[in-house]
């Protein structure tokens, strides 16, 4: 249903009332610093609830991911090098197919120094609900992709072209109950991050 | 729902003061809050010029906002998103409605969203045969105990884990007694979770909407806006005209703001995106006036609309610590819903901006840097010059006016005003003089300083 | 330089011993202070309850008064703030005007116009200081908490000076004691719940006496003090400011 002539009663009401034009300010000069960019974000992803490892490559990630994991339960990943361990996500299934998984292990476009928070497009969860549904969601990051602040972020999101993006940073969280804090509300229950060297 | 009936605040927040040790609680809890927005605010060396560079393009948003909507509609449209426009509640909720019914769909999940709230959604489906739940958790609370939210961004923090134990008791079978947070947390989970998979339509609010590109964006840390919205056939977005903003890039300065002013975390846990619907999905967004054109063309009041909804000012005002957001009889409460309320219904909200000291706190933490307490003595203004402060009122303040401004009249006033209160304590000390309730008067010294300076005037007094 | 002292109608009527230390230490730092003994009021109580449009004839009245001075100072930041913001006149704006910028509250008065290095004053006592929130978010007298900014504080810069005196760290540094004018009445259950708060710190971390630099905060927290029988008191700032022993 469409009321056609609301539309146009909120235009003209927005173009009689609006004040006088004011400039766009310029927001050129917020600017992080690159220097240590990896360990802020270690330091700050941690204090957010989430693990995070360093490690030297993607082998050493497998490992770490087969120590910390239940591996017999439903691991699903975008990621092919771990096909021993998981199955691979299917962007057409229907994705409450995916209720299940225990486990989801996807790489993030870049992450996020200030916040400890990654950038995923949908072609990198697999599907939309992916990052969301999984028990437990595991991260590859890139170390140099790190930025210092949101506003690198964005510069290097551009108005790149997807159909869902997301900055997802820690294990889904609460505090509605009396403020204490409980980390797995509707999302996963934890979060970890592999930084890659 | 459970309704505040018609007492205004002060009779509400002297109701909620009964119970000195649940106030000290929720102001406890608050402030905390408080504590760490100042915390997270700190570690930021450009805070202030954020707040400045955030203020500054919400103004230009609010001065250029016919052109940002029709490239906002331009975009969504070309990205696939069905655009909506309401004029009031009525038209959203029948448009809501009406997407719906032309699905079949009767049940819904609805992440959270005070436009929604304000427009009373809830009810309107409800009584159409459709069934809506709230999927945030305080949200859930609330609605299952039948009482609006108390906090935007904190739905229940009016509530004990008591209270909310034995509702979950009531409502969802847990063990009586059961109160812990954690526990009670999981068993909302799992519930919810249910919810999630069986729902084929799921509403979600918008925190700031993107022209240049037509996408949208919603912050939420338990994650329930995604659950909802990716496991849908239709999603629907509700927002206010003022969600706007020109560019992506400028969602890193009010990205940066949100959640530190909000809670003191550095970004809420998620941050979604939504340009384009899945495949086979169907999206809809719903533009919502109800009142956000009026308050554009109040002057003195537009700047409210910059409001990014993080809840900073209700955190730090005393007041609303020590009252609770039930009190302000409005979806919106605290400093913004004072500013804010009496716009849409100048008489039933004419109380709201007198619910405040002035103190001028939550100008300082808004991160638009709103003059919400200059707002709030304006709106004194006009609501005493419409008509809407009480006759009582308006007589005591006439005969004030009449003795502060006449030398000989105040002089004798304040004679006989401490004469009174000197020689007839049981006058002046009695239970109709609210002063009196908890607190004594001065001591009545023996004359007054112009008395004294009459007298001393002739000495050498820096001595 | 001659110094218009305005007293607040309230502190007239019942704090004349905060007005006489104003006269008294002003006089003592050597400024010419006149005392226009038939001023009334700033017209606050009417304004902030939504009702300004009657303050103008005090007003009026109060550019009558104030017209000739160099300066203008009150010990009340709440009033001064009032007239900084609020005074004008549809007859006289220039003078409205003139008024707003040479009015100072006593404290700012005495740091950034006569730039007092030192004082002789002796007040050995604890003390705990009560910002007014008109004085530190509407003259910014102190930093406030709420920002990111270096701070500073007028107030305490000249505590600093009086021999004896022991400042208490607040866990509250600068919280509203909710006097808000008509507030005190109208929301009376709020207003009382903060006030005993505020109370509550100074107690708690050990305060003989609260001060400020606005007496209508001070009447609010003693009425609390008093119906509680507790044994702190208030002292309005320019009273320790003025103290010899």
């Amino acid at each position: 249903m469409t009321f056609q002539n609301s539309r146009e009663r909120i235009l003209e009401a927005v173009l009689k009332n609006q004040p006088e034009l004011q400039a766009v300010p310029d927001i050129s000069m917020f600017r992080g610093s690159h220097e240590n960019a990896v360990q802020k974000y270690l330091d700050v992803f941690k204090s957010i609830g989430g693990a995070v490892f360093l490690v030297d490559g993607i082998s050493s990630a497998r490992t770490l991911i087969r120590e910390q994991f239940d591996i017999t339960k439903r691991i699903v990943t975008t990621l092919p090098f771990l096909n021993d361990i998981a199955e691979v996500i299917s962007p057409d299934i229907d994705p409450h197919t995916y209720e299940d998984a225990e486990l989801a292990v996807i790489k993030a476009h870049f992450a996020v120094a200030e916040n400890g928070a990654a950038w995923f497009t949908e072609e990198v969860m697999g599907q939309r609900i992916i990052p969301y549904i999984c028990q437990h969601i595991a991260v590859i990051v890139d170390a140099e992709s790190i930025v210092p602040t949101l506003h690198e972020a964005y510069e290097k999101i551009g108005t790149g072209d997807y159909g869902f993006g997301a900055f997802i940073g820690g294990p889904s969280k609460t505090a509605d109950i009396e403020q204490a804090l409980v980390l797995g509300a509707h999302g996963p229950l934890t979060m970890t991050v592999f930084i890659i060297q | 729902m459970k309704d505040a009936g018609s007492k205004d605040h002060a009779a509400l927040a002297a109701a909620f003061n009964k119970d000195e040790e649940h106030v000290d609680w929720h102001d406890g809890a608050l402030w905390f809050i408080r504590e760490k927005r100042d915390i997270a605010s700190k570690n930021i060396p450009e805070w202030e010029q954020l707040r400045e560079a955030a203020s500054a393009i919400k103004s230009n948003v609010i001065s250029n906002l016919h052109t940002y909507l029709l490239q906002f509609e331009a975009n969504l449209t070309k990205n696939g998103i069905q655009v909506h426009w309401a004029s009031n509640a009525e038209e959203h909720n029948e448009i809501v409605y009406s997407i719906l019914k032309s699905k079949e769909i009767n049940q819904m999940v609805k992440s959270k969203s005070m436009l929604t709230e304000e427009c009373h959604l809830n009810e309107y489906l409800e009584e159409r045969g459709i069934e809506v739940i709230n999927s945030d958790l305080g949200e859930y609370i609330q609605q299952i105990d039948n009482e609006p939210p108390s906090h935007i961004v904190l739905p229940c923090i009016h509530k004990r884990k008591e209270e909310i134990g034995e509702l979950f008791h009531v409502h969802l079978g847990t063990e009586k007694g059961l109160s812990d947070p954690t526990l009670l947390t999981r068993v909302a989970r799992k519930h919810l979770r249910n919810i999630f998979l069986t729902r084929r339509a799921a509403l979600t609010g918008v925190n700031f909407a993107v022209a240049e590109t037509g996408e949208y964006v919603v912050c939420t840390n338990e994650g329930n806006a995604d659950m909802g919205a990716h496991l849908s056939d239709v999603q629907i977005a509700s927002m206010g005209l003022e969600k706007i903003i020109p560019q992506k890039k400028h969602l890193g300065v009010f990205l940066r703001l949100l959640a530190r002013s909000a809670t003191g975390q550095p970004i809420t846990i998620y941050s979604s995106h939504f340009k384009k619907p899945r495949k086979g999905q169907e999206m809809h967004l719903i533009l919502v006036d109800a009142g956000r054109t009026t308050q554009l063309g109040r002057t003195d009041f537009k700047d409210a609309l910059k409001c990014i909804k993080c809840g900073a000012c209700m955190n730090t005002c005393p007041v609303y610590r020590k009252s609770g957001g039930l009190s302000y009889h409005n979806t919106i409460s605290g400093p913004i819903g004072a500013i804010l309320a009496p716009n849409l219904d100048m008489e039933k909200h004419a109380d709201l901006p007198y619910a405040s000291t002035l103190c001028g706190s939550c100008s300082n933490v808004c991160p638009v840097k709103i003059n919400i307490h200059e707002q709030l003595y304006k709106w004194r203004q006009v609501i005493v010059k419409e008509g809407y402060a009480t006759h009582t009122k308006a007589l005591g303040m006439k005969a004030m006016a009449w003795t502060l401004s006449s030398p000989g009249s105040f002089n004798t006033a304040g004679k006989a005003g401490r004469w009174v209160l000197k020689n007839v304590p049981f006058i002046a000390n009695n239970k109709f003089n609210p002063w009196y309730r908890q607190r004594d008067m001065p001591d009545s010294p023996k004359e007054s300083f112009t008395v004294w300076y009459e007298k001393n005037k002739k000495d050498d007094l820096s001595k | 330089m001659t110094v218009g002292l305005f007293i607040p109608c309230y502190v007239n009527q019942f704090y004349p011993n905060a007005a006489i230390a104003t006269l008294q230490l002003l006089k003592k730092l050597g400024v010419d202070v006149v005392y226009p003994v038939s001023q009334t009021c700033c017209g606050q109580p009417m304004a902030n309850s939504g009702f300004e449009y009657l303050s103008q004839e005090c007003n009026n009245h109060f550019i009558d008064h104030f017209s000739p001075f160099d300066y203008i100072v009150a010990p009340s930041a709440s009033c001064v703030l009032h007239i900084k913001e609020h005074l004008h006149s549809p007859k006289n704006e220039v003078e409205a005007f003139n008024i707003r910028n040479k009015i100072y509250e006593l404290v700012e008065f005495l740091t950034d116009i006569l730039r007092v290095q030192k004082l002789e004053a002796t007040f050995p006592h604890k003390v705990g200081l009560h910002h007014s929130c008109h004085g530190l978010r509407g003259l910014h007298l102190s930093q406030m908490s709420e920002l990111n900014a270096p701070a500073f504080s007028k107030p305490e810069l000249l505590l600093n000076m009086v021999q004896g005196l022991e400042q208490v760290m607040l866990d509250r540094q600068d919280e509203c004691c909710g006097f808000g004018g008509t507030f005190c009445v109208a929301e009376e259950a709020v207003s009382v719940k903060m006030g005993k708060d505020r109370v509550t710190d100074h107690a708690k971390n050990g305060a003989e006496y609260i001060t400020s630099s606005d007496m209508s905060c001070l009447m609010h927290l003693e009425g609390i003090l008093h119906r509680n029988n507790s044994n702190i008191k208030v002292v309005h700032i320019a009273e320790i400011l003025n103290n010899s022993l």
